[in-house]
């Protein structure tokens, strides 16, 4: 009821996938989104595809951050992506980093992920991503229905969801 | 409204965005609540209150659990501070209840408190309306945990827990100055520390000092419990159910929920009489009598009657 609830917050969600113990590049992160204002739920280390979609849907983030270090992201982000169409999520940036090799990144963003930063990104590029492609008027459309193949499509627009446009943010940067 | 209809035949998505849009003060939220509020009172609504680190998370983690074995549907609100400075707010309570993603009878939604003191966000009691509207039996609030002033969770749950963890001689402090008279049920957590018998003991102490103990009927319980294993958790259930069972059966759930009604009107009618004053008063005439006051050519009761008549209310000045 005070002025600072009748605002936008961007909410998102820091995930790690798998058994992947590699945290401190999630918690620096997870700090610099909430130093830029944002609300910020991380779940810590050992998320499995459900534990994420689940934390993303009940918590109605903009973004999902996954970070992931160990070389296992090709088996876990397309249960993630699946997890989320299934449930009718169809609004919310995913957008990946950690030690993603160039190689691999055709095909995450296939899956509909964005950004894939690698080590040494500077965090307001990552800051920046964010604000730039949470789809912001989504609050305000009505919600798609559960499982999202049936009935009209009130979703993203083809453009929006896509993910596979190339140069989004530093796509394959391995830096360090 | 279909988003209404789709909250109460249980799709975790309309209610996920639902309480979005209560966060943000939305302009549908008012009469998405409207209609919630006649669907709801079935839930029993529990608070946690008790300082950072106590194990709040990690005993409802647990009490959810044991909750689910008990067939019930349980949601959880949890609270954690957003930075003064920034807005922003890392949410970290559901670290330790992510074992209980995936079961569909589990609703779980971390607030950010966005400026309000006391230990919860300013909406969080529509929030809980909400999860009260979609059917779950039991609604856990988690609060900040900041201490002494969360006396705020006595006006959102019908049983406050408050935990406490054993040799923490600073926490029974805290207890003593105001914690006390809000707690329903008391928790030793880490029971598997040395000292909880102890700490059990002085609070025992504590509580027989408490004159107006006698008037509410009802004698605080003290259970120790690990929640890192779970001990004690079944206990701690059995606690809750006896609370609701005695509100329901002295009357006092009734009070409980007419004074609740009660503020919660009075907090909406000054909101509103806020929001007409901001719209008639530029803020330039504002920071005048403000100036006025502080020159000392006026006095802030004159000022207020001033402001007052703005609005057509007749305030002595
Ligand atoms: C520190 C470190 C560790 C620490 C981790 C401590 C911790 N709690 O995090 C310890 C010593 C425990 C460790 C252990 C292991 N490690 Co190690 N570790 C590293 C190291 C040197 C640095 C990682 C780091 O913390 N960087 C600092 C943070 C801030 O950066 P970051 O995580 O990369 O994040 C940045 C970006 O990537 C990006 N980003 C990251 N995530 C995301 C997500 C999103 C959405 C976005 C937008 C951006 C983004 O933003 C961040 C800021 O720029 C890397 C090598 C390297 N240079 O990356 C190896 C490395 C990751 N480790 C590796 C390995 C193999 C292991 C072990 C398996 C070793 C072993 N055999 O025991 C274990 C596994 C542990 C486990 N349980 O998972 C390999 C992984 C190889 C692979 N993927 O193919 C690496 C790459 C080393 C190497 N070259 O072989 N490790
Ligand atoms: N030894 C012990 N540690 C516990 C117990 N319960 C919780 N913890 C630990 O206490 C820390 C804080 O717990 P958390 O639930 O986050 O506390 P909160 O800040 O009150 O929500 C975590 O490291 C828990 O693992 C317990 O019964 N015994
Ligand atoms: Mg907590």
């Amino acid at each position: 009821m005070t002025e600072q609830t009748a605002e936008r917050k961007i909410r998102v969600l820091v995930a790690k996938p798998g058994l992947d113990g590699h945290d401190r590049g999630a918690k620096v992160i997870a700090r610099a989104l909430r130093d830029a204002g944002m609300e910020v739920i991380y779940t810590g280390i050992r998320q499995t595809p459900t534990m994420i979609v689940e934390a993303a849907i009940q918590e109605d983030v903009d973004a999902i951050l996954m970070s992931i270090l160990s070389g296992a992201h090709m088996a876990l982000f397309p249960k993630v992506m699946d997890s989320l169409r299934q449930n009718g999520v169809d609004d919310v940036l995913v957008l990946a980093g950690g030690i993603l090799p160039d190689e691999d990144i055709p095909a995450i963003e296939a899956l509909g992920i964005r950004g894939n930063f690698g080590p040494g990104t500077p965090m307001q590029s990552i800051i920046d991503f964010v604000r730039a492609n949470v789809h912001t008027e989504r609050l305000t459309r009505a919600l798609s229905p559960l499982g999202g193949l049936s009935g009209e499509s009130s979703g993203a627009t083809p453009g929006e969801s896509a993910g596979t446009s190339a140069g989004a943010g530093a796509s394959g940067q391995t830096a360090g | 409204m279909e988003i209404v209809d789709r909250v109460l035949a249980g799709d975790r998505r309309a209610l996920a965005r639902v309480v979005t849009l209560i966060e943000n003060g939305a302009p549908e939220a008012r009469a998405i609540l409207a209609a919630l509020h006649l669907r709801g009172g079935h839930a029993h609504i529990v608070g946690f209150t008790g300082s950072p680190g106590a194990g709040k998370s990690t005993l409802v983690t647990q009490l959810v659990r044991e909750l689910r074995r008990r067939e019930q549907r349980v949601g959880v609100v949890a609270v954690d501070p957003s930075s003064p400075f920034t807005g922003g707010a890392i949410l970290g309570d559901r670290i330790r209840m992510q074992e209980l993603a995936g079961d569909p009878n589990v609703f779980i939604r971390s607030m950010a408190s966005r400026g309000s003191l006391g230990g919860l966000a300013a909406s969080t009691r529509d929030v809980v309306r909400a999860l009260d509207a979609a059917s779950y039996d039991t609604i856990v609030i988690e609060t900040v945990g900041a201490g002494q002033a969360e006396v705020e969770i006595v006006r959102a749950a019908q049983s406050v827990v408050v935990v406490t963890v054993p040799g923490m001689g600073d926490d029974i402090q805290a207890i003593k100055a105001g914690i006390l008279e809000i707690a329903d049920i008391f928790v030793v957590n880490k029971a598997d520390r040395p000292g909880a018998d102890q700490t059990a003991a002085e609070l025992r102490m504590l509580m027989s000092l408490d004159t107006h103990r006698a008037e509410r009927q009802w004698k605080p319980p003290i259970i120790k419990t690990i929640a890192a294993n779970g001990e004690g958790v079944p206990a701690l259930a059995d606690a809750l159910a006896n609370h609701q069972r005695f509100l329901a059966e002295s009357g006092q759930l009734a009070s409980r929920r007419g004074q609740q009604a009660r503020s919660e009107i009075l907090a909406l009618l000054n909101q509103a009489l806020l929001d007409r004053l901001r719209a008639a008063v530029a803020p330039a005439e504002w920071d005048q009598l403000v100036e006025e006051v502080i020159a000392r050519r006026t006095d802030p009761y004159s000022a207020a009657a001033i402001l007052a008549r703005r609005v057509g209310l007749n305030v002595e000045g």
